[in-house]
């Protein structure tokens, strides 16, 4: 045996003697090694399998080729214990080989994979941290939203009222429920301010009238802030409940700001400049050993201002519903008075309107008649009691209609009845209306119409005749010597702005000028004091007026009321008593021609008619001794455009006069009958013509003899001397249209 | 002097003259026919009246002064200055005039000769008043401005 056996089958032989049991031991060892070597990487692969997360597969898969090969060297060292071919050797060597690789390349790969593993571990651990942190973080989250929750439920509940009560016990009950409270109580500020006085409590249903000062040191602490503060449980704001064994819980009281209106600023938060604050208290559970939390000191802090808000709230709709209930009350009773007053005034429009009409028919009748009879043959006592009569009414009529003209003036349904008139003859006509009174006081009158007053103007004139002649009446009422002057003239700009009328606001224009009238009179004058109380209705100022006094007290206030229809001012000027007075007045004007009104009316108003009738070329012979006389006739007539010829004497006039002379003016102031036989003889002149000229005599005699006698030569009429422009001119156009004098001048 | 002054003080003038009895609403008719056809009426007619009035106050002197006085003379005379004062206004004349006349009728020469010195008075201070009044005119009209009026009264 020996190696030639060997060399022939190219076998191993181990290098040791094979000892029997050790290599039994060996045997199973690498037998159990292999088994294992072969079931790691099995359940390596399971478990890799199952967890997904693994990032380092391929080291598994290294490591698992390194344990493979380890178990396949062991395995096949198992052949190696007895005679192995030479094909065992070389897989043995291979796989040695194999794993020798595959077992460094996996030591150098540890090196690189193990910090790595190291450091996941370490980011688990702070991962785990996070997740608890975030854990905490979320209990926190939802505490606060059921804070809020809750706030929202209790602010809800507040102000789904708008009853202060209401609010205020909501508030308590909700907040003791959801804060589980022992008791909730709060105290409202007195109307002095200097007490709060618990109003409202949670447990008890009637708290009784507990005051505390409102200067205590921890109600001021609690005031000052506007967080919630935890007292303690023995100051007087907190000992709501008797005192009993149990140890109270934990008080926290926080303000509540009592807003006004005033407050809110529209475009502020709400300044809590107010100083009204409510108290409220919340006491928790006794013996429950319950802390107060941060998040519920917040929901109290929240509740206090939507309590204050809703309080504000229900305090403005109070006010509001109060407000509205007034305005419709008020509103009730204006109507009624409406209703009233116009029922008033329909009322007395009626009464007017039958009184007018009844009141003046009787007055009519009496003043006619009274008239009437003054023309028949009366005794001198029947003609006093007259002429008494027809004064007395007179003054009723003028009353009469004074009051009813005031009533329409004042219900504003007096309209201005506006035409074309003649200004001059306006002033003119009420100067003669005045005349015979003042005449018979000897008083004297003057008129001054200034240059450049216009003839015509456009307005009332029937009213401002009215003004003219009440201001003027008054004037000589209050006279007793001395007399009357009146100016009117046109109102410049200037003097239109008077500092003693100030609130008269007159604006000149194209179409209207503002006549200014000036009444001034020597009389008793007034107290500048009264001047003012002239014009209001029924007021008399002197105790000495009432005597001789006529009137009602009612002109000078119709004369305001016409005034100021006319845009215009009336004041009355005086320097005191016994120092005369001067009625000024102002009122405006249109000028005819240049406004637009339709038409111009033309209102032809007493003697001296303004359309100058055409007398021009008229041929007229003068007569008269006298030269002065002679000259100022002749003056007239050639005013009045009549072409004239003058004589000195009848016998004159006989030679020179023709039958183209339509009138004569035979001055019969000559003594003796030298005049009427003028007239006698022109007549013989131009018998049986008709046209003859007409005679007429100026005399300055009055007496009836003088006037028979003329008009039995035939005298077509008797004019007395002075005349005046206007008489003249009313004369020949008398003479002219009827042939004689209609009434003799 | 300025127009509104002047025409102040003319219309003042002639408020006093009327406010004293000179002259009465007879003067302002005169006034109203002087125009631009006919501009010295007032100043022809006043210078006729003085003309007029001196010479029949010269004839009642004289007449006066006769041994036998002829009365219906006189009162012719007085008539004529009556009628001549009355149409240019002169009112105290006028009335003097009227009160001389009843004199004359009654023939009493005392009476006569006081109402004389009193016409000639009056005549002297009414012809004063006239010519400062028509003096006043005459410097208003110089100035460029217009105669004032006062129109009417009783």
């Amino acid at each position: 045996m020996g190696t030639y056996n060997m060399d022939l089958c190219n076998c191993i032989e181990p290098p040791w003697p094979a000892d029997e049991l050790l290599m039994k031991y060996q045997y199973i060892s690498d037998f159990f090694i292999a088994l294992a070597y072969f079931s790691i990487p099995l359940e390596l692969i399971y478990f890799v399998k199952k967890s997904a997360v693994f990032p380092y597969r391929w080291v598994l898969v290294q490591f698992g080729a390194f344990i493979v090969l380890c178990g396949a060297t062991h395995l096949i060292n198992l052949w190696t214990f007895t005679m192995h071919t030479r094909t065992v050797a070389v897989v043995m060597t291979t796989a040695k080989i194999l794993t020798a690789v595959v077992s460094c390349a996996t030591a150098l790969m540890l090196v690189h994979i193990i910090p790595d593993l190291l450091s996941v571990k370490t980011r688990e651990l702070f991962l785990k941290n996070k997740a608890a942190e975030l854990d905490r973080e979320m209990g926190l989250i939802r505490t606060q939203e059921e804070t809020g929750r809750h706030v929202r439920m209790l602010t809800h509940e507040i102000r789904s009222t708008l009853d202060r009560h209401t609010i205020l016990k909501t508030t308590l009950v909700e907040l003791g429920r959801t804060l589980g409270l022992e008791e909730c109580a709060l105290w409202m500020p007195t109307r002095t301010g200097l007490e709060l006085h618990l109003s409202y409590t949670l447990r008890h249903q009637n708290p009784v009238g507990f005051t505390v000062p409102i200067q205590l040191p921890v109600i001021n602490q609690v005031f000052n802030t506007s967080r919630a503060v935890k007292i303690s449980p023995n100051s007087p704001v907190a000992r709501l409940r008797p005192a009993g064994k149990y140890m109270p819980g934990e008080v926290v009281a926080v303000r509540v700001p009592l807003l006004h209106l005033s407050n809110f600023q529209i475009h502020d938060w709400p300044e809590l400049s107010t100083k009204r604050y409510a108290l409220m208290v919340l006491m928790l559970p006794s013996d429950s050993a319950r802390q107060w939390h941060v998040h519920e000191l917040e929901l109290v802090e929240v509740v206090a201002d939507q309590v204050a808000v809703a309080l504000s709230h229900a305090a403005i709709l109070e006010e509001s519903m109060r407000a509205r209930d007034l305005l419709m009350e008020q509103n009730v009773a204006l109507d009624l008075a409406r209703r009233e007053a116009e029922t008033a005034v329909r009322a007395r429009n009626d009464f007017l309107a039958v009184m007018n009409h009844e009141m003046r028919t009787p007055m009519h009748a009496i003043i006619a008649l009274s008239s009437l009879l003054q023309e028949t043959e009366l005794t001198p006592e029947q003609r006093l009691m007259v002429e008494t009569i027809l004064k007395s009414s007179n003054i009723l009529a003028t009353l009469i209609n004074d009051v009813l003209d005031l009533s329409r003036l004042e219900d504003g349904s007096l309209q201005l009845e506006i035409g074309t008139f003649s200004l001059h003859s306006l002033f003119r006509e009420a100067l003669n209306l005045i005349k015979p009174v003042a005449s018979v006081k000897k008083l004297y009158v003057t008129l001054s119409l200034s240059p450049d007053l216009p003839e015509y103007a456009v307005g009332d004139e029937k009213r401002l005749m009215q003004v003219v002649l009440n201001v003027v009446g008054n004037a000589v009422k209050f006279t007793k010597e001395g007399g009357i002057s009146i100016s009117a003239f046109v109102a410049k700009a200037e003097s239109l702005r008077d500092p003693r009328a100030p609130d008269f606001f007159p604006i000149p224009s194209d179409n209207h000028f503002y006549l200014r009238v000036e009444v001034k009179d020597t009389g008793s004058g007034v107290n500048p004091q009264d001047t003012p109380k002239l014009f209001m209705k029924f007021v008399q100022s002197q105790p000495l007026a009432a005597k001789n006094s006529s009137g009602s007290g009612l002109g000078l206030a119709i004369c305001k009321r016409f005034v100021n229809l006319m845009e215009g001012q009336i004041r009355i000027e005086s320097e005191g008593l016994g120092r005369g007075s001067t009625a000024i007045f102002i009122v405006k004007l249109g000028i005819p021609g240049r406004s637009t009104e339709s038409e111009l009316s033309f209102i032809h108003k007493g003697p001296g008619i303004q359309a100058k009738p055409n007398f021009s070329g008229l041929k007229v012979v003068v007569v008269d001794e006298n030269s002065v006389g002679r000259m100022v006739t002749r003056g007239l007539l050639v005013h009045l455009g009549c072409d004239v010829l003058a004589v000195a004497s009848g016998d004159e006039c006989i030679r020179v006069v023709t039958h183209e002379h339509k009138v004569v003016f035979l001055d019969v102031t000559l003594p003796g009958t030298e005049s009427f036989e003028v007239a006698v003889r022109i007549h013989e002149k131009f018998a049986k013509r008709p046209d003859r000229p007409i005679i007429v005599a100026l005399t300055g005699n009055t007496d009836r003899t003088t006037k028979e006698n003329c008009l039995r030569v035939g005298m077509a009429g008797v004019i007395l001397k002075p005349v005046s422009l206007d008489k003249m001119r009313s004369v020949l156009s008398d003479l002219l249209e009827h042939g004689y004098l209609v009434e003799s001048q | 002097m300025e127009v509104d002054q002047l025409q102040r003080s003319f219309l003042e003038y002639s408020r006093l003259l009327f406010h004293e009895g000179f002259l009465d609403g007879q003067f302002s008719q005169l006034q109203l026919l002087q125009d631009e056809s006919n501009p010295d009426f007032v100043f022809e007619v006043v210078s006729l009246f003085f003309e007029d009035s001196e010479r029949l106050l010269n004839d009642l002197t004289i007449a006066l002064d006769q041994q036998n006085v002829d009365f219906k003379k006189i009162d012719a005379h007085v008539h004529q200055l009556k009628g001549s004062s009355s149409s240019i206004g002169a009112q105290r004349v006028k009335n003097v005039c009227i009160a001389f006349r009843n004199f004359c009728d009654e023939q009493n020469v005392e009476g006569c000769l006081r109402c004389l010195q009193q016409v000639k008075q009056e005549y002297l201070l009414v012809k004063t008043k006239l010519e400062a009044q028509l003096r006043l005119e005459q410097q208003i009209v110089a100035a460029g401005g217009a105669i004032p009026m006062l129109n009417e009264f009783c």
